[in-house]
C-alpha cells in the first residue's frame, strides 16, 4: 500500500503535466484546449489505477509463484471480507461517478467540437454572433457553403481566426463524418440533417479534415486541409472565391440548413 | 507434433490461406485486374507535355469487362485503340491535354456547384466553345481529381441524338460530344479521380456498381 501511495503520488504529477498534454488534437481552438484538459484530468485519474494495477501484477507473480518442481496445488479457500468489498464498491463508484459528472460538466460547456444535432442544446456565450459556415457531404468530397456571404460554396474551408463559429453539417448522399481534427471538431453528416457544432478559433494554422465514416469506395481519399487566418486574409479570400465562383453561382439552391436533391434523370 | 498440433496447425493454415484469397478477390474486384496506361510525353522540361484521349459511354458492352451494362471511361492507347483502363500514370509537374469523346446523355448532378470547372489551365471547351457553368441537369458525366482540385465537365449527347451509340466501343461516327481541357499535374503521388454525376443507372441514388468499382468511373493517376 505504501509503495502504491509512494508511486503514485510521482506518477501522477509526472504524467498529467508531461504526458497529458501531448495528448491529441493539440491547441487548435478553444474545443480543442478543452479536451486536451479533459485528457490531463482523465490520464491523472487513472494514473492511480494503473500503477495499483502493475504493482499488484509484480506482487502476485512474485508472492504466488510455484516452485517448478513442486506438485501445483490448490490455494487455500477465500472467505468473505466486508470491508475489503464496501472499500472497492466505494472507491470504485466514487471514482466513476466523479468522472462522469466531470465528464458531463464539460460536455455541458460547449459542446465539446461534437455534433448537437438541429437544435444544439449546449450553446457557448456569444453563440447568436457566431460565423454561420455549412460543410456538405458527398461522395467523396467536402464543400463548404457560407450563407453570410451570399451563399457561397467553395471545395475549400478557410475560417477567421479568434472567431466563434457554428458549423452546420449535413449529407447530400450518404452518411459521411466531418472531423477537422486540429480544431477538435467531429460530427456526422447525415443526409436531411442539419448536425450543428460549435467551435472557436484560435490563431492561424492549417488543419486537416477527413471523413471519419465508411462512405464508399473513396472514404479513404476523402481528405482536406483547411486553413485558420486573419479577418483581413478571410475577408480577401471570400472576395476571391466569390468572384471564381461566379459563373456556377446562378445555378445553387438557395442557403437551407438540409438539401435532399432527387436522384437526377437515370439515378434511380 | 501431436494429432492436436497438427490439426491447429491445419485450420491456421487454412484461414490464412483464405485470408490471402479473400484479400486477391478485393483487390482484383476493386482494380478489376487493369493494367496502367502510360500516354506517351512530349518535349522536355516545362515543355513537357502529354495527350490523353478518352472516352465516355454509357455501357462498357460485353467485350470489355464483365459488366456490360455498367458506365464507363475508356482510354485509347499509344497504338490509336480503345482500351478499358482507368489507371493512368503520368509524369509529374506536366500539362496534360486532355480529350473527352462523351457519347452518353445527361444524369444531372446531385450539387449544382459541381457544375463549374475547376483548378484547369484556361478554359474547358465544349464542341470547342468556352464552357463557364453548367445547369445541374445537364452534365453526363464529370473528371474530377479532387486532391489536384481538377473538375471538368462532361457535356451530354441530346436524348433524340441520330445514331447514338448504346454500347462500347463507340465510333466516331455516332452522335457524341467532344470536351478538351487541360491540367497540371503537380508532384509524385497516387491521385484517385471520380465522376461526380450520380450516372449508375439501376443502382440506389445512382452511386452504386461502376461509381464503386475502378475501371469504370473512378481511376488513379500514378504521377510519378
Amino acid at each position: 500500500m505504501l509503495a502504491w501511495i509512494v508511486l503514485s503520488a510521482i506518477a501522477t504529477p509526472l504524467v498529467a503535466i508531461f504526458l497529458g498534454p501531448a495528448i491529441p488534437p493539440g491547441n487548435g481552438s478553444a474545443e480543442a484546449t478543452q479536451q486536451v484538459f479533459d485528457n490531463e484530468w482523465l490520464v491523472a485519474v487513472c494514473t492511480p489505477v494503473f500503477v495499483f494495477i502493475l504493482l499488484f501484477l509484480g506482487y502476485a507473480l512474485v508472492s504466488f509463484r510455484s516452485s517448478r518442481t513442486a506438485e501445483p496445488m490448490e490455494g487455500p479457500s477465500l472467505r468473505g471480507d466486508a470491508r475489503i468489498q464496501i472499500a472497492w464498491i466505494v472507491v470504485t463508484t466514487v471514482t466513476v461517478l466523479a468522472l462522469a459528472g466531470f465528464g458531463s460538466y464539460e460536455l455541458l460547456q460547449t459542446g465539446a467540437g461534437g455534433g448537437q444535432g438541429p437544435s444544439a442544446a449546449f450553446r457557448p456565450t456569444g453563440y447568436a454572433q457566431a460565423l454561420d459556415v455549412q460543410v456538405i457531404g458527398q461522395q467523396w468530397e467536402f464543400t463548404y457553403r457560407y450563407p453570410t456571404f451570399g451563399g457561397l460554396e467553395t471545395p475549400h474551408l478557410m475560417l477567421p481566426a479568434n472567431t466563434l463559429i457554428r458549423l452546420h453539417v449535413t449529407s447530400l448522399d450518404a452518411v459521411h463524418s466531418f472531423w477537422a481534427y486540429q480544431l477538435g471538431v467531429k460530427a456526422d453528416a447525415n443526409p436531411g440533417t442539419d448536425n450543428v457544432v460549435y467551435v472557436k478559433t484560435k490563431g492561424p494554422l492549417s488543419f486537416d479534415v477527413h471523413c471519419a465514416e465508411l462512405c464508399g469506395l473513396w472514404h479513404g481519399y476523402m481528405f482536406d486541409t483547411g486553413q485558420v487566418v486573419d479577418q483581413s486574409r478571410f475577408d480577401a479570400w471570400i472576395k476571391q472565391q466569390r468572384s471564381y465562383f461566379s459563373p456556377v453561382a446562378k445555378y445553387l439552391p438557395p442557403y437551407s440548413t438540409t438539401y435532399l436533391p432527387d436522384p437526377q434523370r437515370r439515378a434511380g | 507434433m501431436d494429432a492436436r498440433s497438427r490439426k491447429l496447425l491445419g485450420v491456421t493454415a487454412g484461414v490464412a490461406l483464405a485470408g490471402v484469397l479473400i484479400g486477391f478477390y478485393i483487390s482484383g474486384y476493386l482494380v478489376g485486374n487493369q493494367t496502367p496506361f502510360t500516354p506517351q510525353a512530349h518535349g522536355s522540361g516545362s515543355a513537357r507535355s502529354v495527350n490523353l484521349t478518352i472516352q465516355t459511354v454509357a455501357a462498357i458492352g460485353p467485350k470489355l469487362a464483365p459488366h456490360p451494362n455498367w458506365v464507363s471511361y475508356l482510354v485509347r492507347d499509344n497504338g490509336g485503340n480503345w482500351k478499358r483502363s482507368t489507371i493512368w500514370t503520368l509524369p509529374a509537374n506536366t500539362i496534360i491535354h486532355v480529350t473527352i469523346y462523351n457519347f452518353d446523355g445527361a444524369s444531372g448532378l446531385r450539387n449544382p456547384f459541381l457544375g463549374q470547372p475547376q483548378g484547369l489551365v484556361g478554359k474547358e471547351l465544349v464542341d470547342g466553345k468556352p464552357l463557364g457553368a453548367m445547369a445541374p441537369d445537364q452534365p453526363s458525366h464529370t473528371f474530377a481529381v479532387p486532391e489536384l482540385g481538377v473538375l471538368a465537365l462532361v457535356a451530354p449527347v441530346a436524348d433524340d441524338a441520330k445514331n447514338p451509340c448504346d454500347f462500347a466501343p463507340c465510333a466516331m461516327s455516332m452522335a457524341h460530344r467532344t470536351i478538351t481541357f487541360t491540367f497540371r499535374t503537380g508532384k509524385k503521388g497516387r491521385y484517385r479521380w471520380q465522376c461526380f454525376v450520380p450516372c449508375a443507372a439501376g443502382f440506389v441514388y445512382g452511386f452504386g456498381g461502376p461509381m464503386q468499382t475502378v475501371g469504370y468511373m473512378d481511376g488513379f493517376l500514378n504521377v510519378v
